[in-house]
């Protein structure tokens, strides 16, 4: 698979992500027209309970605005969950199917994977939205919405970030997170070691000439060189099968992919750079790991060649189009 | 008034200083329009996208302060990606420019650059104040560009802002000619500070009345600055770790005791939980007091110092104070006006209904108020509506999401149509809990004064929204998530969104073609559809729902500086 290290984990992300997928067509097929409340709340369905029953009942076919809220949803719980914690496989695959669904509709096949997946998927479901008991998928809900504890929301409560930063940098108990009553469970009990001022981990990175780009998690690296791997592994396969199609589609199945290397020095073929917070466009590695972290927006990997003719701008000129 | 020279209509107008009056004033005629347009000192933008900054330039030669906004309410909680818009930078552009001659500059939610605020502190000679609050995009370097060119700088009050880069150094480019400081507001800041400069910077400002410190100042220090600035009338402490056996913690309290002047008191930013006695001598001049950064304090420790502030007008407090300690408040605090309760995140500590019974019989002069609680009942709301219709700001936060009645198990339209009955003055409300449509027609209604409404998880149908937008007539802003308001409530009157100055929808059930619509209709509106993850290059159906619609009327168009991930109909 494009973009994916072969090991037997990695390779689930793809089915993960049809299994979301399938789940939602076939609530197309079966709400059809008006299902009763009753029904809607007793489905089996990937979000919080309660309350978002409107959104997840499709009336139409295109998905992007499930997607938006999955996407939502799954990064707000991510925020729970630290890179080192084993049970956080489900999030982390969960993460990265949201940004990569396009290039794997294109390519999977489906049906067979998607019972095996159905026994790998739920309880990473499970897993996932433990905010609310897996129970209550099934049993009827109090329709007065009695929940345990329910799942986080972008923007809830709605305090600014300011003051939830505040309070997680001096000694008291209030969680950086969106919701102030923590959620007690056994499987997600880390709270993410994220940068304080590092409002959302996940920056988009684009490599000139591949027209589909890639999010990266800054809180999974500690260092420029991890970093710089992690670009190697999410760029090569995409970039190799971008020189395919531009040979003709002439595909050679002997070429090996080419590593991506020397990002960081100017030794490559191609080069880091990244725009910080006040716009500008800088060469990765200059300043501490941390500072990085804290002031970087976008990434990108320019050629080399065009390294030089960087320059500063003011203002939001939009030179980061893909 | 026709025979009257225009020195003595301007004479006239010099007494009508709110910005209301003043546009009422420019109506009037086309004489007392351009009078008013040249003697107008002080201007406020709602929306900074709403006009353009040449225009306001060339209507307002005069211009002496200029107060702006950028992004919606709703990006205080992430609602909003982060490049979405907001700069400054135009307008610090054509003001310098011009010949305007700007002393005051005040922002709020809009995005700063530290080659603004350079170029803002070497364009204006007599620039003398600069308030940014919950503004984002400069580092020090650009707070140290400010010290060391404004040569007359009064103020510079900062705000709840995260600002990354933050090295200290810039308290020392304050030159040794500067002495004319007022308010310095930088509490927010987490880094370091150089602490020399800023005692130095104390002892040389005369004037100094309102200090604000970082929690990189130590209690040490923090008597060395008062003894340079017994006058101080408003002071907000950073670090308050100490040794009560200390000679500095005994000099500091012999220290405050001479600190008549002081009638506000924040901050208290690194705490140890234990007691905080030698605040108890300022507290009974207090009229200001915010605590609501202090996570560290117990809710005894807070109830002890809250019994000495018998004069408090104004209070902002964390919920670890819990309803007994806001029941101490009702029995102390009779001048209060002004009360906000904000979340600790303690399991144990958070408010109920309780409380704001409570306060809402012991404090006959509150009218603003922010609360975030467990839960709240319609029978407490309908008391609270019954004791003071004084209300101007009610806004209720239960922070379990559509979270009813819990005695009930009703949604709480009941409550809150009894509060927007009772408070004829309601300006400005905030709904929570379980809502219906019921609570929506209520509000249009009754609410006749409402300004700004904000909406979340609430309602059933399109009738909602439409008794809301047919009902207040004074509506200026409307924010609304997770709500079930689709095309039918959004179309039915369309003229209504000029006569406000913005609304705000997300994850609602209004579609692309809806907007599409609206935009059509209505040239003078921004309609923005904000994409996040690049939606924008996927086929674009009508039927689609819109993840943030953000529209807001201006006379200027669709505006420039848009990034990709935003659409404008």
């Amino acid at each position: 698979m494009e973009g994916c290290s072969k090991t037997g984990e990695q390779a689930c992300p793809q089915l993960l992500d049809l299994m979301a997928k399938e789940r939602r067509e076939w609530r197309v097929m079966r709400d059809g027209e008006a299902s009763s409340s009753e029904e809607k709340k007793l489905e089996l369905r990937l979000g919080p309970p309660g309350g978002e029953d409107k959104r997840w009942s499709l009336k139409d076919s295109t998905n992007r605005e499930r997607d938006a809220h999955h996407h939502q949803y799954l990064l707000s719980l991510g925020y729970f969950s630290s890179t080192n914690n084993s049970n956080n496989n489900g999030f982390s695959f969960l993460h990265h199917h949201s940004s990569r669904s396009l290039p794997v509709m294109a390519k999977e096949s489906s049906q067979p994977c998607c019972t095996k997946v159905a026994d790998l998927q739920s309880p990473a479901e499970k897993k996932a939205f433990l905010s609310s008991a897996p129970a209550k998928n099934t049993a009827v809900p109090n329709s007065s919405q009695k929940r345990t504890a329910p799942a986080p929301v972008v923007g809830w409560p709605p305090i600014r970030s300011f003051r939830k930063n505040l309070a997680g940098a001096s000694a008291s108990k209030l969680p950086a997170s969106e919701s102030p009553n923590d959620v007690p469970s056994k499987t997600v009990n880390e709270k993410p070691a994220h940068e304080p001022g590092r409002k959302n981990p996940f920056v988009k990175i684009n490599m000139d000439g591949v027209p589909i780009g890639r999010k990266v998690d800054l809180n999974a690296y500690d260092s420029y060189e991890k970093l710089s791997a992690a670009v190697d592994e999410l760029f090569r396969g995409l970039l190799a099968a971008q020189r395919d199609s531009s040979a003709g589609g002439i595909v050679n199945k002997q070429e090996e992919e080419k590593a991506i290397t020397g990002v960081l020095d100017g030794s490559g073929e191609y080069t880091l750079v990244y725009e910080d917070n006040e716009g500008d466009r800088m060469l990765v590695g200059d300043v501490p790991w941390h500072m990085f972290v804290s002031t970087v927006k976008r990434l990108r990997l320019l050629k080399s060649s065009e390294v030089s003719a960087l320059s500063r701008e003011k203002c939001k000129t939009r030179y980061w189009l893909d | 008034m026709n025979y009257f020279p225009d020195e003595v209509i301007e004479h006239v107008f010099d007494f009508v200083t709110s910005q209301k009056d003043r546009n009422a004033v420019s109506l009037v005629c086309k004489s007392w329009y351009k009078i008013e347009r040249l003697s107008r000192q002080s201007v406020f933008i709602g929306n900074c996208y709403a006009i353009s900054p040449e225009r306001v330039i060339g209507r307002f030669p005069g211009l002496k302060s200029l107060t702006l906004k950028g992004k919606p309410h709703f990006a205080d909680f992430n609602l909003l990606p982060y490049d979405w818009g907001g700069w400054v930078y135009p307008w610090v552009e054509a003001l310098a420019k011009s010949r305007v001659g700007l002393e005051e500059l005040r922002l709020k939610r809009m995005v700063v650059s530290d080659d603004c605020l350079e170029l803002l502190s070497r364009s204006f000679v007599n620039f003398k104040s600069l308030v940014l609050v919950s503004c984002e995009g400069f580092t020090t370097d650009g707070l140290a560009a400010i010290a060391a060119n404004c040569r007359y700088l009064r103020e510079l009050d900062l705000q709840e802002i995260e600002v990354d880069d933050n090295r200290g150094q810039w308290i020392s480019c304050f030159p040794d000619s500067c002495t004319s400081l007022v308010s310095l507001n930088f509490s927010c800041l987490k880094g370091e500070i150089n602490l020399t400069a800023l005692e130095r910077l104390v002892a040389r400002s005369p004037n100094l009345k309102s200090l604000r410190l970082n929690r990189a100042v130590p209690l040490d220090t923090l008597q060395k600055l008062l003894m340079r600035a017994p006058q101080l009338v408003d002071l907000g402490i950073g670090s308050f770790v100490y040794d009560p056996s200390s000679e500095a913690y005994i000099k500091l309290k012999a220290t405050l005791v001479k600190c008549k002047s002081i009638r506000s008191l924040s901050g208290f930013l690194e705490v140890v939980p234990c007691c905080l006695s030698a605040i108890h001598p300022v507290c009974q001049n207090l009229t200001s007091l915010n605590l609501s950064y202090a996570p560290g304090i117990h809710g005894n420790e807070l109830i002890k110092l809250i019994r000495f502030c018998r004069k408090l007008e104004r209070l902002w407090i964390l919920d670890s104070i819990g309803d007994r300690g806001l029941g101490v408040v009702a029995f102390t605090c009779k001048e209060l006006q002004e009360l906000r309760v904000f979340p600790s995140g303690v399991d144990n500590a958070a408010v109920t209904e309780e409380g704001l019974v409570a306060i809402s019989a012991g404090c006959p002069k509150l009218h603003s108020l922010l609360y975030f609680c467990q839960q709240m009942t319609n029978a407490a709301l309908i008391t609270v509506a019954k004791n003071n219709s004084n209300f101007t700001r009610f806004r209720l936060c239960i922070l379990d999401r559509e979270k009813p009645d819990p005695v009930t198990m009703q949604p709480l339209d009941e409550g809150f149509g009894a509060i927007v009955q009772s408070c004829k003055r309601l300006r400005r409300l905030s709904l929570s809990g379980l809502l219906t449509d019921q609570v929506f027609l209520y509000i249009g209604m009754y609410a006749e004064q409402l300004e700004m409404l904000s909406i979340a998880f609430a309602g059933n149908s399109d009738k909602g929204m439409l008794y809301v937008l047919n009902g207040c007539k004074k509506l200026r802003k409307l924010e609304i998530r997770d709500s079930p308001f689709g095309n039918t409530a959004l179309l039915t009157d369309v003229g209504k969104y000029e006569t406000m100055r913005s609304l705000w929808m997300s994850s609602c059930e209004v579609t692309l073609g809806g907007c599409q619509t609206l935009a059509k209709k209505m040239p003078r509106l921004n309609v923005e559809i904000i994409n996040e993850d690049d939606q924008m290059e996927f086929s674009l159906d009508d039927r689609q729902k819109v993840g943030k619609m953000y529209l807001y009327r201006t006379l200027v168009g669709p505006r420039k500086d848009a990034p990709d991930f935003v659409w404008t109909l």
